[in-house]
């Protein structure tokens, strides 16, 4: 191999995100060998409240699970048939809803062993399938699992006020009355007030972890990053997984200082959009033989990361309470800081309000990161993430990046024609960008 | 003119009569995607609020802003919007609803230039007892949006006004559906459904005219068929009249149904109280819910399925016509289990999908083949 323009080296904290996964699905099905609580939600679901109840409880988030199945084909396509063949759902519905349903008719769990049934279900919604999706959990559960859903569409970020913050922390309200009823267990002001310390340095950790990939050479590339923010997304109220983010914030700081590439011959920076397919990441490395790296996205910044527009119109992380100078009073104060931290901060829920608040975001992203194009897989698996692609396209094409878009499906081999984007993105990379692979 | 003959009117001929009426009146028409959006308040304001539909025609000027895999519906009332046929606008609003309508909002606010644009925060929690409150704050904010643009303050008098429009529209409706409940409904699905498009079209002062008209013809009125087998259809939002027309031609006839476009649209009114603004927030919550909004803050049951079967028993629908608009989640999701419910309660169904122009020779086969079903059982019970 030819010496590469950066040294380049894997993360220190590597194996400790992938112990912290393997532990969390683990503990989620061993949870009532040991006398705990399991509840079923989103990634978006306000952990910190079911996390504050007495004694042990395990969490199961639907999307990361289904993700992890949408990385194995060949279970993804027998989990959905099920989903589609035996329940009779479209092909064309979210595909982690569908491998998440599949599972459960096929009473299988991804990580082994039958499924494992949750005590309650612990929701929140924004787009449209999620209040959805764990309703027809619950029915395909037998009917008897309590239920419980958030709504946290209150407006976009620019537009969050008192009434908007007391319509969720009311809401957070009936929660704890839910979760108090149903479980006959209380929830501790303690244990709940660290939860939102904890979810704060989870959610802004992440996001000045995503700021200092603006570095040239990039410390991060995307593939990997997906691998990180993921244990936000699982249990971002944790106190391992907050800790976490520093550790990996403090271990990326230190590759910036010292020029660590995550290619190590960069020479060409992308921007991406909405979960690549699970099953074919490898066209990822396969890009960094022409020295590309894909430096994020809305979708990888802020699916838990928190951020705010400084003064400048700048994308900045969303403050620490420590950086706030803030310290908990009670259940109240505890509240009313995790409602603001998610409606404020979470800017990956700004395009459910319209497609001019994606593309000013992303045109952002694009210039404070120096990107030299961006790659938008229309992502045929996700609603959510994929409002407004085309908009974004013609929203970064204006400013003069050059923009690819490929279809695929985020967890649904069936949906991603690899030969053909293999050529699209080889056309788009050697015709519109002018590169040629690098030598061995 | 004959109501009916004025309701196929307006609907086919939308543009012109927006047009007209602007240079009637001299008022603001507003267009509106999702029929959450509180009408009450615009006509308070004498504006025209007028639903953004389709053309049925091949979606092409969409396909830049919108890939495929969005419904054929918001991709329909885009490329109307991009094609000019709605230049007319002074204003366009949405009510946040599904993610496929709030898709082709989101293109139009950026590509079609309409002076006056307005975003409605409605709750997607509309049973949680936060969704109320909650909704009137943004009414009320709605409301001094409208009162800034027009220039016009809102007392509750126009407030009172503008229930009173849409209740009478409302009621008016109701009284022509209870017509359809008879051994020979005296209308037939299509026209019942192009009624409710013209009172989406039309201005709903003018409509309530023709419905009074209309429920007083109808004691009198015949129709010279056989009435066929009594059929509801359920789904995403339909205004598909050459498939309601080619059903009702083969030996069905709908007597009910459950659509946007539908009795859903109509069938509860808001409820006077002191406070209008709440009155109406609580009406939007309380209303037979879209799909995307049906689910319990705490507890999983859909509202809308004992209202579906209870239509079906009322209006004695013999089998159920569930169809959606392809790619329509909310709608996908309840389907499974909708089937399941109806069929347990000894209704068939037949699931049917629809594009922005509908396969009407296939789909004929195959509703014949479900009326046939239908009829087999008829034989053998």
């Amino acid at each position: 191999m030819a010496e590469t323009k950066y040294h380049t080296k894997g993360l220190e904290c590597w194996d400790k995100a992938k112990e912290l996964r393997t532990k969390y699905y683990k503990d989620y099905a061993k949870a009532h060998d040991r006398g705990a609580l399991r509840w079923e939600g989103g990634a978006w679901s306000f952990d910190a409240l079911p996390q504050a109840l007495e004694g042990e409880v395990h969490p199961l988030t639907e999307e990361p699970y289904g993700a992890s199945v949408g990385a194995d084909p060949e279970t993804q396509v027998r989990y959905q048939e099920a989903a589609e063949g035996k329940w009779g759902c479209a092909r064309d519905l979210c595909a982690y809803l569908r491998s998440y349903w599949g599972s459960i008719i096929l009473d299988e769990y991804f990580f082994g062993g039958k499924w494992p049934k949750a005590d309650f279900i612990f929701q929140n919604h924004i787009c449209c399938s999620h209040g959805k999706w764990l309703q027809v959990v619950a029915e395909l559960e037998g009917g008897q699992i309590p239920y419980f859903c958030f709504d946290v569409g209150a407006g976009p970020y620019d537009k969050i006020g008192e009434r908007q913050i007391n319509y969720v922390v009311e809401q957070l309200y009936d929660g704890i009355e839910f979760l108090e009823k149903t479980t006959g267990r209380k929830i501790v002001d303690e244990k709940l007030i660290q939860n939102v310390y904890n979810t704060y340095r989870s959610a802004c950790y992440w996001s000045k972890v995503c700021e200092l990939n603006q570095a040239i050479p990039a410390p991060l590339d995307e593939k990997s990053m997906y691998s990180l923010y993921v244990l936000g997304t699982l249990q971002k109220s944790s106190q391992e997984i907050a800790d976490f983010y520093v550790e990996l914030y403090e271990e990326v700081k230190e590759r910036v200082a010292n020029q660590i590439a995550a290619v190590g011959n960069e020479r060409c920076r992308v921007l991406g959009d909405s979960q690549p397919p699970w099953g074919f990441l490898r066209i990822l490395r396969y890009m960094e033989e022409y020295g590309i790296v894909s430096i994020g996205s809305l979708y990888t910044f802020s699916l838990i990361g928190w951020w705010q527009i400084d003064d400048d119109g700048n994308l900045v992380p969303y403050p620490t309470l420590e950086d706030q100078g803030i310290t908990i009073k009670d259940r109240e104060h505890a509240l009313r800081l995790l409602a603001e931290g998610e409606l404020r901060g979470k800017l990956m829920w700004a395009p459910f309000y319209g497609a001019k608040f994606k593309n000013e975001l992303v045109k952002k992203i694009a210039r404070q990161w120096k990107c030299d194009a961006a790659m938008i897989h229309l992502n045929r698996g996700c609603e959510g993430t994929a409002m407004h692609q085309m908009e974004l396209k013609i929203a970064l094409a204006e400013t003069g990046l050059p923009v690819m878009t490929y279809e695929g499906n985020m967890a649904d081999e069936r949906e991603f024609d690899e030969a053909r984007d293999m050529r699209l993105i080889d056309l788009f990379l050697t015709e519109t960008m002018g590169l040629k692979k690098l030598a061995d | 003119m004959e109501p009916i003959e004025k309701f196929l009117e307006v609907w086919r001929h939308r543009h012109d009569y927006a047009r007209d009426w602007k240079a009637r009146t001299g008022g603001k028409v507003v267009g509106y995607f999702c029929t959450y959006v509180p009408e009450e308040i615009l006509y308070t304001a004498d504006i025209l609020p007028v639903r953004i539909l389709g053309g049925h025609e091949p979606p092409n000027l969409a396909s830049p802003h919108v890939f495929d895999m969005w419904c054929p519906f918001c991709r329909d009332c885009l490329s109307q919007g991009l094609a000019e046929k709605y230049d007319y606008l002074d204003g366009i609003m949405i009510a946040q609803s599904c993610l496929h309508v709030r898709q082709a909002f989101g293109a139009w606010e950026i590509h079609i230039p309409t002076p006056w644009k307005y975003y409605l925060c409605m709750p997607n929690a509309v049973r949680s007892p936060r969704a109320k409150p909650f909704l009137a704050g943004e009414l009320a904010s709605f409301k001094e949006a409208v009162e800034e643009w027009t220039g016009k303050p809102i007392t509750d008098e126009a407030l009172d006004k503008g229930i009173e429009i849409m209740n009478t529209n409302r009621r008016l409706m109701k009284q022509v559906y209870e017509f359809r409940k008879e051994d020979i409904p005296p209308v037939i699905g299509t026209e019942a459904m192009m009624m409710v498009w013209a009172s989406q079209l039309m201005d709903k002062r003018e409509h309530n005219e023709l419905l009074k008209q209309f429920v007083e013809e109808l004691p009198n009125r015949k129709l010279e068929r056989d009435p066929g087998i009594r059929l509801m259809i359920v789904g995403s939002e339909n205004d598909d009249r050459p498939f309601m027309e080619m059903v009702e031609s083969i030996g069905g006839i709908f007597v009910i149904e459950d659509h946007c476009t539908g009795s859903r649209y109509f069938w509860d009114e808001v409820v006077p109280g002191e406070d209008r603004i709440s009155a109406i927030a609580n009406r939007y919550c309380d209303r037979i819910p879209c799909p995307s909004k049906d689910w319990g803050a705490t507890d999983w049951q859909r509202k809308r399925f004992p209202h579906i079967l209870n239509l079906a028993r009322e209006y004695r629908a013999e089998g159920v016509i569930l169809t959606q608009q392809k790619f329509c989640d909310p709608h996908e999701c309840d389907i499974p289990s909708l089937r399941r419910y109806l069929e347990d309660n000894g209704l068939p169904c037949y699931f049917l999908e629809f594009e922005v122009t509908v396969p009407v020779g296939q789909f004929r086969i195959r509703v014949e083949a479900f009326l046939e079903q239908i009829r087999a059982e008829e034989l053998f019970v």
